[in-house]
């Protein structure tokens, strides 16, 4: 086996049906460690379940299903192929896929793939020991089953919009899809578990992750908080997100700078954190005694911030926060897009923005992966595939198809 | 899908070595509750988390942090100190039995102890070592000071996070969503470095940077700039966009919030619409009623004409003012419940409590008894992010009290129990 660069996975095949990103995130991850993701679409519907398709940004004026700057973010590395399941050849063809793959990933809404006549006990028969992990937002089994769902439904129902806020004010939530980038990493820690119990046992199974339950992990102590101490987080002044609790900190929030819409996050760990942050305001911080402790600071929270506010709200963001970090304060400014992407050392360093090469659009740049490895590291240089570009490829390689019936195929519109 | 109790998990067999640290703390409980043997290494005075509230009937003590609790189930604990030449000797034998180890100390650190993976791997090629911290080992910035807090804000996800109204600050969103983002991402790579060991034989080093986790998190906040050179602003909840588009989180008529999500847009959804609005007799109250019936003659409505088509626009926005209209006369969960019943995606903005009661997830097993035999008592934890068939997610006991299996652990490795004496003795344990 050979251990160059980006085969970490290079010995699975993952027969994909994965979409948007709750779904296509968890597979990216296997592709970019040479994994063989073959995302499988429908050609009726040219692949528009996965909505990403045709959604902006675009890279220039060019439309339609190959354009969607998200889909082609999110399928990096992987290959694509039309199949129509509801004719039979290309459901005989999915089974042919299916004997040659370790795992099938989905994430439609519950009862899809079944429907499609390729449930998990089918699967089975097709190859014993296949991996099947679905994953949708409130799983296959329980009152919500056939509810729908997408990233902020997800949020909303796991506690997760609520937790973000401020008091007095509306939940805020993500601005993102939170749980789309988690539930995709959560899909992929399933795959990757299955298969290291198939590689001790050389037993498949089915995985139902639901994105909900994985939400609903993230806010542990605020649960146990409930159940032990019967201490709800709806309550007066809570929450208060940009102030933390565990641990306790103060001054801890974001501050307005000099600007428009500019700000800057600043936490004090602990005294020797406010006494450098004390220097820096001057006097009327330095000598408050009552802010000496943490104690004292938290009492006053309201105050302290009042103080804080008035000194950032004079000065750069960029500069300020570099001079507490200097200190030893952690400190940041709230760094916009262009400010993390283009101008930013650490991810430049890093090689977080790899550039992909998409056979229509060209060159794009993309979201790397925050990891590597010293052996066997990923790699993203392909961008997404369009719709059924590798439909010669796979099917010829594969399935050993002729170049006249896979044109066949494409003639009676199974592919 | 029932899962058999006792069958062994996923990573049953395979042992992780952790180095306490509150950064990875998590992503030690997701391998440990998955099956591994994690074994907690604290310096010989316990983790700092340890004093992390909230705290069992909020007083505070070694053994009483819920933060300390929920964050180090299923492992075993043992105290080192690995500042003493005689800690390091037993972390490295220690090393040599494991599979997994996983340290956030700051770069140069571990090299510093001797205990870096090239000292670690010397006489064991097939150990895996993942390194977790803050900017990674590459690069200017990897000793500066950070919190989840100034991580979230120079990493992105903040400056998409809060109100409309701009003269509020953005948010951070809150239970240190950084931290556990970049616990993720080191699980992602022990389960990717096993599979591939699976293979190879080998293990390696994976170096991982929780500012670069926070940072390709963002969706659509990086891939605008990346794709089109957009910034996207924040909208209280909801997506932050290049443009604002319209509200889609409302109060009820309880006080609680909804999240509308997708309005309608095939006609049969539409259909589903009128029915229920004409069921809490609210048609008449809506003038855009009128524009509903339009959608529901139509099989879809063609959501890229939005803006340029009239009447597609005006469908459009009317199935929004219905769901809205809905939701402020009903209480929050009956608008969840009676929406999704009519296939339309909507949910109830929760706080963490109310989920975890939540029938659903009692029907899904997520509450988890967990038994804390020194306290003669036990407790709802929160349950599993997926289930598996064959190989289960449980949480094999409590979280370590201080250094209660360090007996255990060091006698696996021949240490005796008058050498555990003396290692006590010399604050070595």
């Amino acid at each position: 086996m050979s251990t160059s660069k980006a085969n970490a996975l290079g010995h699975l095949r993952i027969c994909d049906f994965t979409g948007q990103l709750a779904g296509a995130g968890a597979t990216r991850w296997l592709a970019a460690f040479g994994a063989q993701v073959i995302r499988i679409e429908d050609p009726v519907r040219e692949g528009r379940w996965d909505i990403l398709r045709t959604m902006p940004p675009y890279a220039d004026e060019r439309r339609g299903v190959d354009f969607g700057g998200g889909f082609n973010n999110h399928n990096v590395e992987k290959y694509g192929i039309t199949l129509n399941l509801r004719t039979e050849r290309g459901r005989e063809l999915l089974g042919q896929i299916v004997e040659q793959s370790d795992v099938v990933a989905e994430n439609f809404a519950s009862g899809v793939l079944e429907r499609l006549g390729f449930g998990y006990a089918r699967l089975k028969e097709l190859r014993s020991d296949i991996i099947y992990v679905s994953n949708c937002g409130f799983g296959q089994v329980g009152p919500y089953s056939r509810f729908k769902t997408w990233g902020p439904i997800v949020q909303a129902l796991s506690g997760l919009t609520f937790t973000s806020g401020l008091p007095e004010q509306p939940p805020a939530g993500w601005g993102f899809s939170y749980m789309d980038h988690t539930g995709g990493s959560y899909m992929a820690m399933a795959i990757l578990l299955a298969l290291l119990h198939r590689g001790r046992t050389g037993e498949g199974q089915w995985v139902d992750m639901s994105c909900t339950d994985a939400g609903l992990t993230l806010n542990g102590p605020a649960i146990l908080d409930y159940t032990v101490n019967g201490r709800p987080m709806r309550r007066p002044g809570s929450p208060s997100s940009n102030r933390n609790e565990w641990p306790p900190m103060a001054p801890h929030g974001i501050y307005p700078a000099r600007g428009d819409d500019r700000w800057i996050a600043i936490a004090c760990r602990d005294d020797r954190d406010w006494g450098a942050l004390a220097s820096a305001i001057g006097e009327e911080a330095v000598s408050a005694d009552r802010f000496a402790t943490l104690a004292g600071r938290g009492a006053a929270e309201e105050e302290l911030d009042e103080l804080v506010a008035r000194w950032t709200r004079t000065r750069d963001d960029y500069e300020a926060a570099a001079a507490l970090r200097e200190a030893g304060v952690p400190a940041s400014a709230i760094a916009r897009p262009s400010e993390r992407i283009d101008e930013c050392e650490s991810t430049r360093d890093w090689g977080l923005w790899p550039t992909a090469e998409h056979s229509k659009v060209g060159r794009v740049r993309v979201d790397g992966l925050p990891v590597h490895f010293s052996e066997t590291d990923w790699k993203i240089e392909r961008g997404a595939p369009c719709l059924g570009e590798h439909n010669d490829e796979i099917f010829s390689t594969l399935l050993g198809l002729s170049q006249v019936e896979i044109d066949e195929l494409r003639g009676a519109a199974v592919i | 899908m029932s899962a058999p109790t006792q069958s062994p998990g996923a990573l049953d067999g395979v042992r992780v070595v952790e180095l306490a640290h509150e950064h990875g703390a998590f992503g030690g409980k997701l391998l440990a509750d998955m099956g591994a043997d994690v074994i907690l290494v604290e310096p010989p005075g316990g983790d700092r988390t340890r004093s992390y509230p909230p705290f069992l009937d909020d007083v505070p003590g070694t053994e009483r942090s819920l933060y300390w609790w929920h964050h180090n189930t299923s492992k075993r604990g043992i105290t080192l100190n690995v500042d003493d030449e005689g800690g390091r000797d037993l972390f490295r034998r220690l090393a040599a039995t494991a599979d997994v180890v996983l340290e956030c100390e700051r770069p140069g650190r571990m090299a510093e102890l001797g205990l870096d993976h090239p000292d670690l791997t010397r006489n064991k090629k097939e150990l895996i070592v993942v390194s977790l911290t803050p900017f990674g080992r590459r690069g200017p910035e990897r000793d500066e000071p950070i919190t989840d807090l100034t991580l979230l804000a120079s990493g992105g996800p903040v400056w998409s996070c809060g109100y409309d109204d701009h003269s509020l600050p953005p948010v951070r969103g809150g239970g240190n969503q950084g931290y556990a983002t970049a616990c993720h991402f080191a699980v992602l790579s022990v389960l990717t470095a096993l599979v591939a060991r699976q293979v190879t034989g080998r293990g390696q080093h994976v170096d991982v940077s929780m500012h670069a986790a926070a940072n390709v998190t963002t969706e659509m906040a990086s891939y605008h700039w990346l794709v089109q050179q957009g910034t996207v602003q924040r909208q209280t909840g909801r997506h932050a966009l290049e443009q604002p588009s319209l509200p889609t989180q409302i109060e009820c008529a309880d006080g609680r919030h909804v999240t509308t999500g997708v309005p309608p847009r095939r006609g049969e959804e539409f259909g589903r619409l009128i029915e229920w609005l004409d069921s809490l007799a609210l048609a008449d109250e809506l003038p855009e009623t009128v524009f509903l019936r339009m959608g529901a003659e139509r099989e879809t409505l063609d959501l890229s004409k939005i803006g340029t088509d009239d009447e597609v626009t005006a469908i459009y926005a009317a199935g929004r003012e219905a769901l809205n209209l809905i939701a402020s006369r009903l209480p929050a969960y009956d608008f969840f419940v009676g929406a999704q019943s009519r296939g339309m995606p909507v949910g109830v903005i929760y706080a963490p409590e109310e989920a975890f009661e939540d029938e659903h997830f009692r029907a899904r097993g997520f509450q988890v008894e967990v038994d804390h035999p020194d306290l003669q008592r036990s407790f709802r934890y929160p349950g599993a992010p997926y289930a598996f068939e064959k190989s289960p997610w449980r949480i094999a006991r409590r979280a370590p009290l201080l250094s209660e299996h360090t007996a255990e652990v060091l006698a696996e490795l021949g240490v005796t129990q008058h050498n555990l004496a003396a290692l006590r003795a010399g604050g070595v344990i």
